[in-house]
């Protein structure tokens, strides 16, 4: 499980319709996977995924072991990825791995033979957040095809971004690309989208967001602008709050793939529109049907 | 009667005549098939030779030895467009094209300063040929595309 192009629509379907089936689990508990050990290998931080994987393997009855703190682990002491990854294989069953460095899950899978999940390598790749993602969509709206999805903000950087396009193309949907210039989706990869589902982009939320059916949001970070001035500019015009919502369908779903900062405003919180604290529930949910999928078949 | 390249430099009894290189590419091909010299194989290089089909183009000779297909392909990077010629006994014997491998090992690193394969791992870059003209490889670790700056950029 190492990127989001490994998957065909059938495969998502089938994690996702698992993932149905997790909901009574997810109250409840299982021991489906008794004895069973994950290992959570967070080379940098991410503290809402790991708990999301951890809390998955639990709920299934399964145990987990790991690290979360880079500067605790074997790397301070010049270990390289392919050395730990093999000593963790002796100890679990399933490794999820989080690593700064790009094609880290790929190398990582090609030097143990039990199953690595990729949580993050990199900027590129997050696959399990993508199937999250389209998860919600699927459960809140009860469909993905001939759905107009927007996603807004960072999406040259954006990590989940890349990830969630590549995951949206398996269906007939069409999708609002809406961003400043300067962060806009990398050419060649824009490229790819394109040849699979139609695709607008635009630099105005206000001229596409009474079209949406869902808006998904990601945070624009300072440290991408050169110039302060064009970031404060920036900073207003990506911003959701109840004026430009007002504007929006009464179906239309607000999705973040959390933390967010302040380009969703509290109010949006209290709104039918909001999304983005149900979105956290439904990754336990994808998470431990893709944990069950891969250890107890 | 002798063409003007062969004039410049004798015709080789028994080896390999790598013909048609784009001008001013000879030594990236003699790099990029790792032949420095130190082999003790007679190595002639002709630059700048006129050429009908390439306006100028190199030319490269390595006497006693036959290069394999295997090792030639991957100059395909450089020059898409040269030709192969196995020499024994002053005859051509075999005249080949090189064809671009779909898969590119050793000879490039990935240029994204965050790919794994650039760390302290353990690890040899791999990239698929995603398209041959343009060239455009695409790494089998990372996903970053490398365009023919890039590749000649290593070389
Ligand atoms: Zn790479």
């Amino acid at each position: 499980m190492i990127s989001i192009r490994d998957f065909s629509r059938e495969e998502l379907e089938y994690i996702f319709d698992v993932a149905d089936e997790m909901e009574s689990i997810y109250r409840s508990g299982t021991d489906v996977l008794r004895g069973k050990i994950l290992a959570s290998l967070f080379f940098e931080p991410s503290t809402r995924t790991r708990l999301s994987f951890e809390t998955a393997m639990i709920k299934l009855g399964g145990g987990v072991v790991g690290f979360a703190e880079p500067d605790i682990s074997s790397v301070k002491k010049g270990e390289n990825l392919a050395d730990t990854v093999r000593v963790v294989e002796s100890y679990a069953d399933v490794i999820v791995l989080r690593h700064p460095l790009e094609g880290a899950a790929r190398l990582a899978a090609e030097y143990v033979n039990i199953p690595v999940i990729n949580a993050g390598s990199g900027a590129e790749e997050h696959p399990t957040q993508a199937l999250l993602d389209i998860y919600t969509i699927r459960r809140e709206l009860g469909r993905v095809d001939s759905l107009n999805i927007g996603i807004l903000g960072d999406l040259r950087y954006g990590r989940t971004v890349h990830s969630l396009c590549i995951g949206l193309t398996n269906y007939d949907v069409k999708l609002f690309l809406i961003s400043p210039e300067l962060l806009r989706l990398r050419r060649e990869f824009l490229e790819e989208v394109k040849k699979k589902v139609e695709v607008v982009e635009t630099d105005r939320l206000e001229r596409v967001i009474d079209k949406l059916d869902v808006l998904y949001v990601t945070r624009i970070q300072k440290e991408r602008f050169a110039d302060l001035a064009e970031y404060e500019k920036v900073r207003g015009a990506y911003r959701v709050d109840l004026d430009i919502l007002q504007r929006a369908k009464e179906s239309l779903i607000v999705m973040h793939p959390l933390p967010r900062v302040e380009e969703i405003d509290p109010e949006v919180d209290y709104t039918p529109h909001a999304r983005y604290f149900d979105q956290v529930r439904y990754g336990v949910l994808v998470r431990m049907s893709l944990l069950k999928l891969i250890l107890s078949g | 009667m002798l063409s003007d390249s062969e004039l410049k430099v004798r015709k080789i009894k028994d080896g390999t005549v790598i013909d048609h290189i784009p001008a001013g590419n000879a030594l990236a091909v003699l790099k990029i098939l790792n032949i420095t010299g130190r082999e003790g194989h007679t190595v002639s290089i002709v630059m700048n030779v006129s050429s009908k089909r390439l306006g100028l183009k190199d030319i490269v000779k390595i006497e006693g030895r036959e290069l394999k297909p295997d090792e030639v392909n991957k100059i395909a990077l450089i020059a898409p467009n040269a030709t192969i010629n196995i020499v024994r006994n002053y005859q051509v014997v075999e005249k080949k094209s090189v064809t671009l491998p779909s898969e590119i090992y050793d000879i490039l690193s990935c240029p994204n300063p965050m790919c794994v394969t650039n760390a302290n791992e353990p690890v040899t870059p791999r990239f698929y040929v995603d398209s041959e003209s343009p060239l455009r490889l695409r790494c089998h670790y990372c996903g970053w595309f490398l365009e023919r700056e890039d590749v000649l950029k290593q070389i």
